[in-house]
């Protein structure tokens, strides 16, 4: 794991990864109670650490979609993007009540995860689902979003070990256990401190 | 934004966007619509961009056409996933069949430039027997071309692209040197080296479409990895900086942001012109030739939209073959973690390769052939491929992803066989111009089958010699598009013939992946620029015989 990282470089990337970093508060797409279960969903998808201020991956979904974004394909029997995701908490929601007499947000997360697995594995049969099979929906709208939001957040890359778009500055050291001066350096057992001075520079 | 390529078009009052200068203009001729131009080019890839260069060269007049935006590259492209998702095709579309298609990112570009835009510069030929799969090797459809003929084209593209690659090439007839060294290997394609040598079957560099020394005023790849999301340094030989100026350059037109929506036939039942729109509104342009170049999906798509009363089931469809045979290639995939520090994001993602499985016929229980490459995922790609093919969410993708930098992978461009259930046909919805859009439907053969198993056995084994651990595999992904419109030595077998004419309306071309009768085990970009180079030849030599017009009124 390494703790360092900068979206320097040409203003092309600063661009688009600053106005990313900006992004929450009130959703633009999503009802606000759409946006608990929103937000309930992807803290479960993507668990975060308590020790840091966590990435607003609800608030980045709900800018995509209030964007209009769109994969640009679409399972028949599928809505569009925006849509499915109406219909997918919809019949979420629909399935926590029938199963636990709540709605999914304010499950325990246990029993929000039970349900999420069983939404992949195609198990949910409610028929708020219409013509969207659940397991569509977690793998090509739901979980895809999410992964997707999290992953573009500057925080994510470091949590992974990436330095962030190398541009304009590439890289020279291609090969096996070749690190980059300006890339963070990863943490071996037992050397931590060393590792953090390298890494206190790295940007 | 005033210069928003996205909102407005830049290829308009006399210039073009300078791809080499960052707000930079070069002069472009301009044509009137009223004036019936040579050829209106639809789609400006790798198909369509290399035409309009090559027939522009010719003295030929062209107008081409993209429904996407023109780039410059150098202020216009960001070192970020989600950022350069702009250079997708991702209007609605509709995937069914037992085995849907994954389109959007994964094999379709809206710009002027298509797909080459975003692709893995892959720059493969053909193994020669593909060329007549049918006669030589018992599968699928001989294509009516030679080999022979191909292999100067291929020479001819790969000097235009100055493709780095190996010194020798292990597979195949001799070929020239390639024009620019190889790349070096980053430490995926050294994996993917000791897993061959462990298997004693060979490797080489991987033949690639962007820079290793400096060219005019493009620099070489500084091996940022952001290839396939669009390079911003012009490294890349896409159409967009190679084919695209020499045809400005050649006094030929772009249109940009201009999406063609119906071809036009008149009494003679040839074509005349096209509808396109731009800027809000519909406007014709007339032709005296239109060739269709809009990739293997919207390339049917706009034939069978531009149905009309002579052509009820749309146009150079008298086979019925228009929209069939749709290939993709499987595209699986074996991951796995090496102790070893990878950080396979480094540099081109595919920069090693084996095409043992392409050359070698023994030991093999099903038709045609793959190769597999090295890889390189960004972050999101990879988060995406842990949740959707592996499986992965919660704490356990968190925890996996942690060994992002430890992550090493080979993956296959293997041939899936021509079938006529796997089709593009159009949807009663429609998209935001009002056309109806495309239902693209696939599904497996036995074959398909079979291959992906044993090059995910092949592989497997091939990992784990290169020490990697931890393996999985990954079962459905496909990339590439091809087919729907093959050509062939019979009108009532093919859509077009051996230079990609129709066979039902003479001065109607198709010259794309679509004519592609069979996908091989490669990429396809090589290929279909080889074929485009062939194309404006062969025009050029009907136009010097006087057939061009005059075996169209023959044939009509």
């Amino acid at each position: 794991m390494t703790f360092c990282r900068s979206v320097r470089g040409r203003h092309g990337t600063n661009r688009p990864v600053t106005r990313r970093l900006a992004i929450g508060g009130q959703p633009r797409f999503f009802s606000s109670e759409e946006f608990q279960t929103v937000t309930a969903i992807a803290s479960r998808i993507v668990p975060q650490p308590a020790a840091r201020a966590p990435i607003p991956v609800a608030s980045l979904v709900d800018d995509r979609l209030a964007g209009g974004a769109s994969d640009g394909y679409r399972l028949a029997g599928m809505p569009r993007d925006g849509d499915a995701w109406r219909l997918g908490l919809k019949a979420l929601d629909a399935e926590a009540k029938a199963a636990y007499d709540q709605p999914f947000h304010a499950l325990a997360e246990g029993l929000q995860d039970t349900l999420l697995g069983r939404m992949q594995s195609g198990e949910l049969k409610s028929p708020a689902w219409g013509s969207m099979a659940p397991q569509d929906f977690f793998k090509k709208r739901m979980a895809r979003d999410v992964v997707l939001a999290y992953y573009a957040h500057p925080v994510a890359w470091s949590e992974i070990g990436w330095g962030g778009p190398a541009s304009p500055r590439g890289y020279v050291r291609l090969d096996f256990d070749e690190r980059d001066p300006w890339e963070a350096a990863e943490a071996g057992d037992g050397d931590e401190a060393s590792i953090r001075r390298i890494n206190r520079d790295v940007r | 934004m005033f210069d928003d390529p996205m909102k407005n078009p830049r290829a308009r009052r006399g210039r073009a966007p300078d791809v080499f200068r960052p707000g930079g203009w070069v002069p472009m001729r301009e044509y009137a619509q009223g004036e019936a131009v040579d050829f209106a080019i639809v789609g400006t890839g790798a198909g369509g961009g290399t035409l309009a260069c090559r027939l522009a060269e010719r003295g030929f007049s062209v107008v081409a056409f993209d429904a996407g935006p023109y780039f410059r590259p150098l202020e216009d492209f960001a070192s970020d996933e989600s950022e350069q998702t702009k250079l997708y095709w991702t209007d609605d579309r509709i995937v069914d069949g037992e085995n849907p298609l994954q389109m959007g990112s994964n094999n379709s570009g809206k710009a002027v430039g298509g797909s080459t835009v975003h692709f893995a510069m892959v720059s493969l030929r053909f193994r020669p027997d593909w060329f007549k799969s049918r006669s030589r090797l018992g599968y699928g459809a001989d294509w009516p071309l030679d080999w022979r003929e191909m292999w100067g084209y291929y020479t001819e593209v790969e000097q235009a692209l100055k493709i780095a690659g190996p010194v020798s090439y292990p597979w195949g007839p001799h070929r020239p040197r390639y024009p620019y060294r190889a790349h070096p290997l980053n430490a995926a394609a050294r994996a993917l080296a000791q897993g061959c040598e462990a298997m004693g079957i060979r490797w080489t560099e991987t033949p690639l479409a962007t820079l290793s020394a400096p060219r005019g005023l493009a620099h070489p790849c500084v091996y940022r990895g952001f290839c396939v999301t669009g390079c911003s340094t012009n490294a890349k030989q896409s159409a967009l900086v190679t084919w695209i100026p020499r045809a400005i350059a050649a006094g030929a037109e772009i249109r940009d942001l201009a999406m063609v929506g119906k071809i036009e036939t008149g009494q003679a039942g040839l074509v005349t012109g096209l509808h396109y729109h731009r800027e809000g509104a519909w406007h014709f342009q007339r032709a005296r030739n239109v060739v269709v170049a809009g990739y293997a999906i919207e390339t049917p798509r706009l034939l069978l939209n531009s149905a009309n009363g002579r052509f009820p089931d749309g146009l150079a469809n008298s086979s019925g073959l228009v929209g069939k045979n749709l290939m993709a290639q499987s595209n699986q995939a074996v991951w796995g973690v090496m102790d070893h520090e990878v950080r396979s994001y480094k540099g081109p993602p595919s920069l090693a390769i084996t095409e043992h499985w392409n050359y070698e016929d023994s030991g093999k229980d099903f038709f045609g052939g793959y190769s597999y490459m090295s890889q390189g995922p960004l972050p999101q790609l990879w988060a995406n491929t842990q949740m959707s093919a592996h499986g992965l969410w919660g704490s356990r993708l968190v925890a996996e992803m942690e060994d992002y930098n430890h992550v090493v992978g080979l993956k296959i461009v293997g041939e899936m066989l021509p079938q006529e259930s796997n089709r593009v046909t159009l949807a009663d919805e429609v998209d935001q111009y009002g056309l109806r859009i495309p239902r693209i439907t696939y599904s497996w053969c036995d074959n398909d089958k079979r291959l992906i198993d044993h090059s995910l056995k092949f592989m497997t084994r091939a990992l784990r010699a290169a020490n990697a651990r931890d393996l999985w595999t990954q079962d459905d992904d496909t990339c590439h598009l091809n087919g729907t419109a093959r050509m062939g030595s019979a009108p009532e077998s093919s859509v077009v013939d051996a230079d990609c004419r129709s066979w039902d309306i003479p001065n109607l071309w198709i010259c794309d992946g679509s004519v592609f009768p069979t996908v091989g085990g490669v990429n396809p970009s090589l290929t279909i620029q080889a074929i485009a180079c062939r194309t404006a030849d062969r025009i050029a030599a009907l136009a010097r015989r006087g057939e061009l017009e005059a075996d169209a009124r023959v044939r009509a």
